[in-house]
């Protein structure tokens, strides 16, 4: 089925274990993790790493110019866009307010007003949060979420369902 | 090296199903677009471990849409899930599951209805 019989064949294993390892640390890390933030700092390690390790054992592997091009082309590829999808996808979840700020260090747009306000003279909300979002008790605004086990994704769920129901509606 | 294929392989395998449970089970849509893009990736990854494993260099046309299908995919659903943060009230919020993390805990403020 497969012939390993020489060094250059025994690098690109040893780079293809290596991606596939870091695969499974990224469905781990996908599944465990609390909040979208650290879903996205687990998910994206293969998304970098783990396919140009994979891409470059692959180049070993195959022979044959047009090969190895496109397998450079994905490589590259990745590497261009992993950042874009990372900058979209965190910034629609702090503005959903997906990310859980009791875990967060280090917060630079708690106090940062929102563009719009600023243009028509208002005060600000506080952070970079949609127009619509609820506030209130900006001190403690997600109490219920410090109860929930950070791998208890049952309760999780169980807790964003029923969230909704027995809030104050405005 | 039958032995080498079955670890690398299973690796794959238990990564993408990991990947797909969070997809399932992710409270809100970032989460699953995130587990999306996680299980494409990993599926990118299987792909070029068969070809490098088989000698097959028929695969990796595949690869390069598999991996633009996945850039393309999340972005636009990050954009729509931008695009509903405008409009949204808290009752279609409620229906998608998209609602806010701190929702129902804290009132809306009175002036942010009028939109």
């Amino acid at each position: 089925m497969n012939d390993f019989d020489s060094v250059p064949d025994w690098i690109a294993a040893g780079l293809l274990l290596v991606g596939a390892f870091l695969c499974l640390t990224a469905g781990l890390g996908v599944l465990r993790f609390p909040d979208v933030l650290a879903r996205m700092h687990a998910g994206t390690k293969p998304q970098v790493m783990g396919v140009l390790l994979i891409m470059i054992g692959g180049a070993i592997r195959l022979t044959g110019w047009s090969a190895t091009w496109m397998l450079l082309l994905v490589a590259a590829f990745q590497l261009i866009t992993a950042p874009v999808n990372a900058h979209m996808v965190s910034r629609i979840a702090y503005r959903r307010r997906h990310v859980r700020r009791d875990l967060l260090v280090v917060d630079e747009l708690v106090d940062a007003p929102r563009g719009a306000e600023l243009r028509a003279g208002q005060e600000g909300m506080r952070g970079d949060q949609p127009a619509d979002a609820p506030t209130g008790d900006e001190t403690e605004p997600e109490v219920s979420e410090d109860e929930d086990v950070p791998g208890d994704d049952a309760g999780e769920q169980e807790a964003a369902a029923d969230e909704p129901t027995r809030g104050p509606r405005g | 090296m039958t032995v080498f294929s079955v670890v690398v392989y299973s690796m794959l395998g238990v990564g993408s199903l990991l990947a797909a449970g969070r997809l399932a089970l992710g409270p809100s849509l970032l989460d699953r677009v995130v587990a999306t893009d996680t299980l494409l990736v990993i599926i990118t990854a299987g792909l070029a471990v068969y070809a490098a494993l088989e000698r097959d260099p028929t695969i990796v046309p595949v690869l390069v849409v598999v991996s633009l299908l996945a850039f393309v995919g999340s972005v636009a659903v990050a954009r729509y899930v931008g695009g509903m943060l405008m409009r949204s009230t808290d009752d279609d919020s409620e229906e998608t599951g998209l609602g806010p993390a701190g929702a129902g805990q804290s009132p809306p403020r009175s002036g942010e209805a009028s939109s």
